[in-house]
């Protein structure tokens, strides 16, 4: 039983880079109106960013710090040069043009930093050590990762349900025109809300790096696949779906891992498909997924 | 003192399409002025190229001033935009729309809530309600709601009558009435219904294939030959 509870929260725990992938996909969606394929990408580049800047003497928390300042800046700037030409057109252009910046994102990131065999962080900064709660043994790192992706959580909900500036960006989203008629600088919002992702994008690349060494360019191709069945399980609106999605996720993605091997049925291998087959039921049976609101209109 | 609102030898374009051909027009403060026509004679474009939604060349100021090209700063001068269609975000709560209308008010929230709801009583029973569900008439006023949230010096709408029943377009012209005669609000109305157009404002142009081909006050407009032949049906 105790090793069922190690799993589970193991489970949140990588569950939770899922889930913080899964809202940046969400702010993007919800702000820009534009499903982000290269969100993974673009967690991987910051991490690399990270990890030159530790290569050149920063320490760990501080490059940590840095990155999330550049990830919010490059944000911004994609979204200003290269995604505000689709944003208002058919959400065919998005996707084509996101998976385009997958693909250049990821090309760079293997082209600058080759795929040499790097650890990151080098020294561990993160405690090894692990609480022992009833019998269950917890690693601090776990425990670190799924407590910081609630704190976001909490404070991007609080931010786009409470906050004036939470309105603006949802209300730039859902009608530009209209937006701007009533004072918004709806520029600024679309940007904002690409630096925001960026962010968290970052961190969750960031935690990747840490909780499965070697830094690897490849490293977020599977978090991406998990993390849009997460946000699709929020219906690519709700923070709430898509965290509770990705810990759901990253729950069950452990536990077909750990009694795979009782089982001997090599279920391992289907992880993947198991996401994709996810993200298939949703989309057919309740594409607002199970957090979505409905949306109704007169006719 | 300037007038309100100045509109001189505006032209405005839809891509090679010129649709305003030197539009000249002014409001004054507290004033209601009434845009007539018929449909493609400009009326919505000028409008927008007041908002700064379309391209325009010529002199737009307000209150003497020239008149930022932008959505966003035209509202910042105090004058509010009820697009045709209504401009509401249908997604959004009836509360989180007249929040937004509040955006760029400083001066607080409550106190234009209120305001309003004295208008509109309704839109506080139904706060919680998704706007896209509400009737046409109830759209219509919650978007001159949410343009009254910014405490705004001059409001635009443009064919607020359009898809309404008569009764309820009676309702608006009233409260527009109040709006303009108790508050010293100056409205200018784009209106297909020219009768209540003209019965509701003081002064009216008439504008034909982008430019203005009459104007002067309501009263006389209305006893106009010309006018009522084309636009008022006897």
């Amino acid at each position: 039983m105790s090793e069922f509870l190690q799993q589970v929260v193991a489970g949140l725990a990588s569950g939770s880079i899922y889930a913080l992938l899964a809202l940046g996909i969400v702010i993007i969606y919800r702000s820009t109106g534009v499903v982000n394929f290269a969100q993974g990408e673009m967690a991987t580049f910051t991490t690399f960013v990270a990890w030159t800047l530790v290569d050149h003497g920063v320490g760990y928390w501080g490059a940590f710090g840095l990155t999330l300042v550049i990830a919010f800046v490059g944000g911004i700037a994609l979204e200003r040069i290269v995604v505000r030409p689709v944003e208002g057109r058919p959400p065919i252009n998005g996707v084509i043009l996101t998976i385009g910046l997958f693909i250049l994102l990821g090309g760079l990131s293997n082209w600058i930093w080759k795929a040499e065999v790097r650890s990151f962080p080098p020294s561990r900064p993160f405690p090894t050590s692990a609480w022992d709660l009833g019998g269950v043994a917890v690693s601090e790192q776990d425990a670190g990762i799924l407590a910081v992706t609630l704190v976001l959580m909490t404070l991007l909900w609080l931010l786009f349900r409470y906050t004036k500036l939470g309105l603006a960006l949802r209300a730039s989203a859902l009608n530009p025109v209209a937006s701007r008629l009533v004072g918004i600088r709806v520029g600024w919002m679309l940007g904002l809300g690409w630096g925001l992702a960026a962010a968290i994008g970052a961190v969750a690349g960031l935690f990747t790096a840490a909780a499965s060494p070697p830094l690897d360019p490849n490293m977020m191709r599977p978090v991406l696949i998990y993390a849009f069945a997460a946000a699709v399980i929020g219906g690519l609106e709700s923070p709430v779906g898509a965290v509770v999605g990705g810990l759901v996720i990253g729950v069950v993605l452990n536990l077909i891992s750990t009694y795979d091997t009782h089982l001997h049925l090599d279920l391992d291998r289907v992880r993947l498909p198991i996401a994709l087959a996810l993200i298939l039921i949703v989309l057919l049976a309740r594409p607002t997924g199970l957090f979505g609101r409905q949306v109704l209109r007169r006719v | 003192m300037a007038p309100l609102l100045e509109l001189e030898e505006v032209h405005a374009r839809y891509g090679p399409l010129e649709a305003l051909h030197g539009v000249t027009l002014t409001v004054g403060e507290g004033e209601a002025v009434a845009v007539l026509g018929g449909n493609g004679a400009g009326k919505t474009t000028t409008l927008r190229a007041i908002s700064g939604l379309v391209a325009a060349s010529g002199e737009i100021r307000c209150g003497g001033e020239r008149l930022a090209r932008a959505p966003e700063r035209v509202a910042r001068s105090g004058i509010a935009h009820v697009p045709e269609g209504r401009g509401i975000f249908e997604e959004l709560t009836v509360h989180e729309n007249l929040r937004l209308g509040a955006y760029l008010d400083r001066r607080g929230f409550f106190e234009n809530y209120e305001r309003v709801c004295a208008h509109f009583p309704w839109l506080d029973r139904r706060r919680a309600q998704q706007a896209g569900t509400l009737s046409g008439g109830e759209q219509q006023m919650l978007a001159i709601a949410r343009a009254l949230m910014s405490r705004p010096r001059l409001l635009l709408l443009d064919e607020p009558s359009l898809g309404l029943a008569p009764i309820v377009v009676r309702e608006i012209f009233r409260i527009l009435g109040d709006l303009n005669e108790k508050e010293g609000l100056a409205v200018l109305v784009v209106e297909q219904n020219a009768k209540l157009a003209l019965r509701s404002s003081s002064r009216a142009y008439v504008l034909e294939v982008g430019r203005v081909a009459l104007e002067g006050p309501s009263s006389e407009l209305a006893e106009n030959e010309s006018v009522r032949k084309a636009y008022l049906g006897y």
